[in-house]
Formats: structure tokens, sequence, C-alpha cells
């Protein structure tokens, strides 16, 4: 019998494989990391000796129940980790296990392929030492690292204030955070924060702390150069020069998408997340029947959404298969999910995308770091009359090389709607294209 | 008032287009999706005579000439290059079937070299040793289709021919004086002449006028390499069929070989079999790629003919429509060569170059 | 030159490897990423420009951590665990 698959074994997978094996279905989880938790629950590796208390902070004992849940499922279903879906095609998986080429038929299938940062480039981006924000906080819970020894924090997102507290509570030299967005944005984004007091007094609460260490926090402040000639030796922002020699930045999340396009999952534009987004139902079903969507890949809430919405999908799996649930449970998910969701708007709201950053990304800005294409390349074939994404694409290469657009696509979309007047929505998306990450050549075939 | 209608951005379309506004005729191109988006941006990128059908050598040498100036037709370089095409032999018969080729083209002027055993290996030290000969076609070579096609219909804008971009033809219409076309997007034109020049989906266009053909879509499978160190000074194939490549300057390899599927009407991929088969089996062929990472793989739809010959030519039921369609996945090469033919029949009757034996009546007897 | 800065976990075991051939040490649970990074600046060579990379998002995602081993295998620095006695080296890009 076909397997019910689970990709990703973040907060969204594990509750999902978690919820099906308590109804008596076995699935079957797949991961690229080598341990489950995902990025946000990241663990560390054996014998790193830190407690949960201090790589985790207030999420300590959210991050433990995941761990210690993906280690009770562990034995009893059918996980791979470190296994990368690279294709889905004809109800069937195509899998690389350390080298090896292997397929899995599924079912019924749950998506929970979660988020990395979302970019907006700024010259000297690529430098040795700028890292996405999500990048330095891995290096710290991960691997007991800082990204430098003097480091400032850009950007914005709540991602930011806690990054930076991390690494100031960790020792580390944290010689600034840059907040793109104003203060009054923060004001204005109150009333619908105060729906999660908890979690808004949590922000509040590593942006007071900075305060309180002495670390200067610059509210709408926007970086606009990192300097350096082989690593970063300081950044600039309106009058100011600052010495680092080390970055994070980032503007909140996007969602890993190509494996729902590849199963060929509807997209609509999404204006919360500004992004396209494979559609789904309360409940996580996509607009493909067998084909379920859970946690950050498909809109970001967060971590306790996404667990949320790993159940939910899970139960959705359950109905659809005629399996019998708790009728009650759906509907208490769905609204907590609800809650979640007006807490999104006001953090939109209190970290606004910075609509200005594509008008003022110069020419010589490289926006795509894999194949090297700068914002005037970009700019001249919008001038030449192309405006759909995937058509510029095919003109200056924004976008084709190894990472398939997942950094710069999004600063790339930006970039073509504003030079062709268009609305950030009419410039369409990049499609997925397999492998979703690169694939060897003489890679092992298994029968 | 357009004197010309051509259905079809592709490089077909497109050229017809061109060459067709540079004889001062008022042309109108219409294009579903974007210009050069399907087919004629998505191929391999071969720019080959080698291994061409006989009878498809005089238009295949006329494009050579036309390539040979790219620049001056399109206004881009289009990374073409004449880095030579080499097709390799994976076994004696596979050899004697090259050397037979050399001697049956001999009149054409393609300047087929046979390289044996240990001339391949002395001259491309990169080959697998699966190899055991190869012909080379000095003169053949490769380029980016992803700029060559719609640079060409960029060109014919320039030259006067008025461009549509996403208009889907809804209906056409003989009136018995002229075209009437329709578009979904409101667009209506009308001229004494139309083009079908719709790649893989012309064949609606063929049957509506009462000539029906049996053309069916294939869809090539294809993937890029992640920038390497440059190896490849030529671009390759396989005698018999089988993987072929190319490197372009910046370094990725393309690697095409097997079969994609059709995803919908318009779109398809390429299949993760051909891709694992390519993968797996490319490095006998090119034992250079171990190590290197597949990024991206992609298809397209290719109209093909029982005989995978194209249809190219005036109607045998309705004056004034003219075909160039079905290229078997072998157009890009030929496209411009076809467009000017077609502008000949269009403005002196008739083609210089010979194009009966892609009439298509041959689907009529 | 190092990059990154140990700030916790340094009584692990050391785990020796050479870098470009030099002799280098890391401990075990570092990553190749990692490994390399506390005691050089780069991982790699940009493609068309041969400017030095050092990683960016260390959840491979953005592909820019390719580093060889020594039996041609090519991997993510940042999702690969260091290994005792490792060759690695780095592609040095190409100068336009």
């Amino acid at each position: 019998m076909k397997p019910v698959v689970i990709v990703g074994a973040g907060p969204a997978g594990i509750s999902a494989a978690r919820t099906l094996l308590d109804h008596g279905v076995t699935p079957c989880l797949i991961d690229e990391n080598l341990r489950g938790g995902g990025q946000i629950y990241r663990r560390q590796p054996l014998g790193f000796q830190r407690s949960a208390r201090q790589i985790y902070g207030f999420e300590a004992s959210k991050a433990q129940a995941a761990h210690r849940t993906m280690d009770e499922l562990a034995p009893l279903i059918d996980y791979r980790p470190q296994t990368l879906v690279w294709n889905a095609e004809d109800g069937r998986l195509d899998l690389l296990d350390n080298g090896r080429a292997e397929s899995v038929d599924y079912a019924r299938i749950i998506v929970a392929t979660g988020a990395t940062d979302r970019i907006l480039p700024v010259p000297g981006w690529t430098l040795p030492g700028v890292y996405s924000l999500g990048a330095a906080q891995i290096a710290l819970k991960y691997q007991g690292c800082a990204i430098g020894e003097r480091v400032a924090f850009c950007g914005s997102g709540p991602l930011l204030y806690l990054v930076a507290y991390q690494y100031a509570k960790a020792g580390a030299k944290v010689v600034a955070v840059l907040d793109s967005a104003p203060f009054s944005a923060q004001c204005r984004a109150l009333p619908a924060l105060l729906g999660q007091p908890l979690t808004l007094a949590k922000g509040m609460y590593y942006r007071a702390w900075l305060t309180a260490h002495g670390i200067p926090v610059h509210q709408g402040a926007t970086l606009q150069k990192i300097d350096g000639e082989q690593r970063v030796s300081g950044i600039r922002w309106d009058d100011h020069v600052l010495a680092c020699d080390a970055v994070a930045f980032a503007h909140a999340l996007r969602s890993e998408t190509q494996l729902a396009d590849l199963l060929g999952c509807e997209f609509a534009w999404n204006t919360l997340n500004r992004a396209w987004l494979p559609q789904r139902d309360n409940a996580g079903r996509s607009s493909v029947n067998v084909v379920y969507l859970a946690g950050d890949g498909a809109g970001i809430m967060g971590a306790d959404a996404a667990k949320m919405a790993g159940e939910r999908a899970a139960l959705a799996v359950l109905e659809d298969s005629g399996v019998a649930i708790d009728q009650r449970r759906p509907a208490v998910l769905e609204q907590q999910l609800a809650g979640i969701q007006r807490f999104r708007h006001g953090l939109e709201t209190a970290f606004p995308f910075p609509e200005q950053w594509a008008a003022q990304a110069p020419d010589a800005l490289m926006v795509c770091r894999c194949e090297e294409v700068s914002a005037g390349e970009i700019r001249a074939v919008v001038d030449e009359g192309h405006w759909e994404l995937n058509r510029v694409k095919a003109h200056c290469r924004v976008g084709m090389g190894r990472c398939q657009g997942r950094m710069c696509g999004l600063a790339a979309a930006e970039i073509v709607a504003e030079r062709s007047g268009r609305g950030i929505e009419q410039v369409g998306r990049l499609r997925g294209q397999a492998p979703i990450k690169p694939l060897p050549f003489g890679v092992e075939v298994q029968p | 008032m357009i004197d010309v209608i051509v259905l079809g951005g592709g490089i077909v379309g497109a050229s017809a287009a061109l060459m067709l506004a540079q004889k001062g005729q008022r042309v109108a191109l219409v294009e579903r999706d974007f210009c050069g988006s399907h087919s004629s941006g998505v191929n391999y990128g071969g720019v080959r005579r080698q291994g061409r059908p006989l009878h498809q050598l005089p238009l295949s040498q006329r494009a050579h000439q036309l390539w040979a100036d790219l620049p001056g037709l399109i206004g881009i370089d289009g990374e073409y290059m004449r880095s030579g095409h080499l097709k390799l032999a994976r076994s004696h018969a596979d050899f004697a079937a090259l050397q037979a080729y050399a001697e049956q083209t001999r009149g054409f002027g393609l300047g087929l070299q046979l390289l044996d055993y240990a001339e391949l290996r002395a001259r491309f030290p990169w080959v697998g040793d699966i190899a055991v000969g190869a012909s080379l076609c000095p003169e053949d070579g490769h380029a980016n289709p992803r700029l060559v096609s719609p640079a060409f219909a960029r060109a014919a804008q320039r030259c006067g021919a008025a461009v549509y971009e996403q208009a889907e033809v809804m209906r056409i219409e003989h009136d018995s004086r002229r075209f009437q076309v329709h578009c979904a997007n409101g667009l209506h034109l009308q001229a004494a002449w139309l083009l079908n020049c719709a790649g893989a989906w012309a064949g609606s266009v063929a049957a509506q006028f009462g000539e029906a053909v049996p053309i069916t879509c294939a869809h090539p499978a294809m993937l890029v390499t992640e920038p390497l160190p440059v190896v490849m000074n030529v671009s390759t194939g396989v005698e018999g069929g089988g993987i072929y490549a190319r490197q372009v300057a910046r370094g990725n390899c393309i690697l095409g070989g097997g079969r994609g599927f059709a995803l919908g009407p318009l779109t398809a991929r390429p299949g993760q079999a051909a891709v694992l088969e390519i993968l797996r089996n490319a490095g006998e062929l090119y034992p250079f790629l171990k190590g290197a990472q597949a990024i991206r793989t992609w298809s397209g739809t290719e109209g093909y003919l029982p005989d995978h010959e194209p249809v190219i030519g005036p109607s045998s039921t309705q004056p004034g429509l003219l075909h160039g369609f079905g290229f078997a996945g072998a157009g890009f090469q030929l496209g411009p060569a076809v467009g000017e033919a077609l502008a000949e029949i269009v403005c002196t009757g008739a083609s210089r170059h010979p194009i009966e034996a892609f009439s298509i009546r041959r689907f009529q007897a | 030159m190092a990059l990154f800065k140990r700030l916790a976990e340094t009584a692990r075991p050391a785990l020796s490897f050479t870098l470009d051939g030099q002799p280098a040490s890391g401990l075990l649970g570092d990553t190749l990423l990692t490994a390399m990074l506390t005691c050089a600046e780069h991982l790699r060579g940009s493609d068309f420009s041969a400017e030095h990379r050092a990683g960016f998002c260390l959840m491979g995602a953005c592909q820019d951590c390719w580093v060889r081993l020594e039996d041609g295998r090519r991997v993510r620095a940042c999702s690969t665990l260091l290994e005792e006695g490792q060759a690695i080296s780095r592609d040095p890009g190409r100068q336009p």
C-alpha cells in the first residue's frame, strides 16, 4: 500500500507525523536535514552540551517537545533523514539519498517544506562575513559559533531582534541593530499584535534587553552598503559608517514552494506575504486532490502555527482517507490558526516591506549571486519590453543559477515590477523546475 | 492595412516576419504567448547541418549563410559559435554509417572530417573511451535559443512588423478575399496572406482549411549543469541517437537525450526517467562531468510528422495560406532559411531553394 | 584568519583535516563550513569573477558553499559534517 508521505521534519511535519501515527497511519517522513526539528528547532549535533534553554531561550520547551516527539516517532515510522526530494511526477517523489536516486509512491502527501530568509540584496552582500539572519542563528544554535567578532544585524522582521538578542546573550559583540521599519509602524501595529500578548511580549523583551545592554538599535534605518575587500569591514546607512566584520540581514521569511509547484498546486498572489503561494483551504488541502500543505512552506505564520497546521493537515488526510477523527479538533485548530493569522497581519504592519527598495537599488547592485546578474542588467531587459519574470530570466539569467532564484527571485520581481511600472503581482513568478536542488552526475539509480 | 499575417512567434514565424518586413511587406506577427518562448527558445541550441536528410541540405546550407551574419540579421550575436559539430560513433557499424553519410553528402559542402579512434583522442581528448570514431563538421555550431529566437521577433518589429504577444488566435476565416483572424484579446486582423508557423500547434490551422496532417507532439528532455571549467570545444551528438551535449562560454554544459512528457496542452517536463538516464550515462561519453551537478531541467513541445520532415510551402486547398511547421526537433538551424523561403513565395511566387519535398500534399496521397 | 568565532561547545574532540592541502583542525560535530571558516575566510570562488564566497544561508538553500572532497564528490559545506582526515579543496572560480 502506498504511504502517506510528509516532506519536511520541522514543526509542521513532525506534528503531522505524530497525528497520523496516533490514528494508526504510519507515514513516511522525508527530511533533508540530519536530525528533525526543521530550521526553527534545529538540533545541535550529538555530543554538544548546551541546554535547550541556552539554545532556544523562551522556545526551549517547544523545541524539546518537538525533538522528543521526533525521537519517539523515528523508530516507528519510515523516517528518511538527509534525503532530498528533487522531483515529483505522477504520484511519485524522486529522492536523492546519499548519492543514490530512489523514488517513493504516495497515496497522499503533506508538503511541509518550510521557509528561508527573504533577501533584498544590498551592495556588498556577497562578501565573506555577510549572512542571512537565519544563517546567523543557525551558526549559533547548531554550531556554537558567531558569524564574526563584531556583528551588525540589519533588515526587518521579528527574527532581527531575536537573533541579535541571542548573539549578545551568547557573548558575541553586537555592534548595532538596524531596523528598516520606523518606530511609528510598530506603534500602528500594536492593536493587531495584542491578540498574541505572549509573542508580543517576547518581541518587546528582546528589543528592551538590547537597549538595556547598551546595544544601539536604529529604527527606520536602512542598510545601504556593506564595505569590504576580501571580507566585511563595515556598513553604511544614511550618513552613518560603522566598522564591523560580519553582517546578518533579511526582511522576514519566504516560503519554499518548489515542491508544491512541481506537484501541480495552483498558486495565487498573497498580499500579506507579498508572494505567490500555493493555495490551501483552512484544513491545508491544496488544489490537487491528494496534496496537502502545512507550515511556512505555504505562507509564513511561524512555528506555533506550523505545528497546528501540521496536525490539521494530517486530520484532513485522515478524514479524506476515511479514518475516524475527533470531529471537534479541526475547528479548535482552525480557530487558533485564525488568531495567529490576525497577529501575522499585525507583524506585517510592524515590519512593513520596504517598498522603495527596488527604486533605490543601484544599477551595479548584484541581485543574483549565482549568475552574478546586476540590477542594471535586469532593468536593461525590462527596457527592451519584457515584464514577465520568466522572460526576464531567459534574457539575463537572473534566477537561473544553482539556487534557482531562492535568494534573488523576489528581489528580481520587485525590480521588474518597479521598472516596468506594473504591480508586483502582475509580473509573475519563477516557475519551479526540477531538480529542486542540484543533482549529481553518476548518480546510482535504485531499480 | 496588412499584407501578411504570421501565426507563431517562433524562429520560423519571426524570420518570415523579418524577411517580409525587409522586403517592404506590411506584416503582423501574432503570438499566443511570448515570442520565442516555446520550442524555438527552449531547444538544445544546436546549429547543425550534419546528420540532416539530404533533401534538407540546400535549405540548411542557405540557413548556414544567414547564420553567418547573425548580428547583421537580428542585432545580437546570440552566443552563436561555429565551434564544429562532432558526431560520435559508439560502434564500428555506427562509424560506417558516418562514413556513408560523409560520402552521400560530398557535393553539399559540409566539409565533413572523419576521425578514427586515435585521431578523435588526439583532437578531442575529453571524449569518453566508448567512442570509436567520429565525424566532425567544422563549421556547424551552437547558439543560445533563449536569446536568438526572441531577437528575430524584435528585429522584425524594428523593420516595421507589428508584433502581437499574448494574443491567442480564437478564430480564422477566409472571406474569399482575405483571411480574418480574431484573437482572444479582441485583436482582429485581416490580410491576403496567412503564414501558419504555429509549431506543434499548427495542425489545427491546416485542418481548418481541409488539409489535416498527422502531426504529433514530442518533448525533449534537457538539463544544464552548473558552470564548469571549459572543456568541450565542439557541440556533440551520437550516431543513432542518445545523449547530445554542448558547453557554453560561461562553462555550463547543456545535455539532452530521451523524452519528456506533456504537462498540459502548452507545457512539458523532461521527466525523471530521462533525467536520471542522462545523469547516469553521460559519464561514458563525457567523463569530465564526474562530480558535476545538474542544476535545472526543462522540456518543450515540438511538432513531429510521421516522416520527421517539416511541412513547408503553399496550402493545397487555400490560396494565400503558407505552412512552415513540424520540424521534428530540428528547426532551429533551418528557421531563418524557412522564413526566407516563405517570404519569397509571398513576394515572388516561389522559393529560391527547393522545398517540394516538404509539401503538405505528401499526406494527401 | 578566521571568519567565524566559536562562542560555545569548544570542549569537543579535535578532528584534523586538510584545506587545499594545508593541515587544519576542527571539532567533532562541526560542519565543513564551520571547520573551514574557523580557520579560513572563504569557501569558494564565485563562478564568473572568482570573488571569495563564504556561504550565505547555512540551510542548504543558497548553494553558495559547495566544496570538493578528495574522492571528487562535491558537497554543501553547510550541511555536511566534518570527518577525521578529510581533504577538502576549494574551487577557485573563474577570473573574468
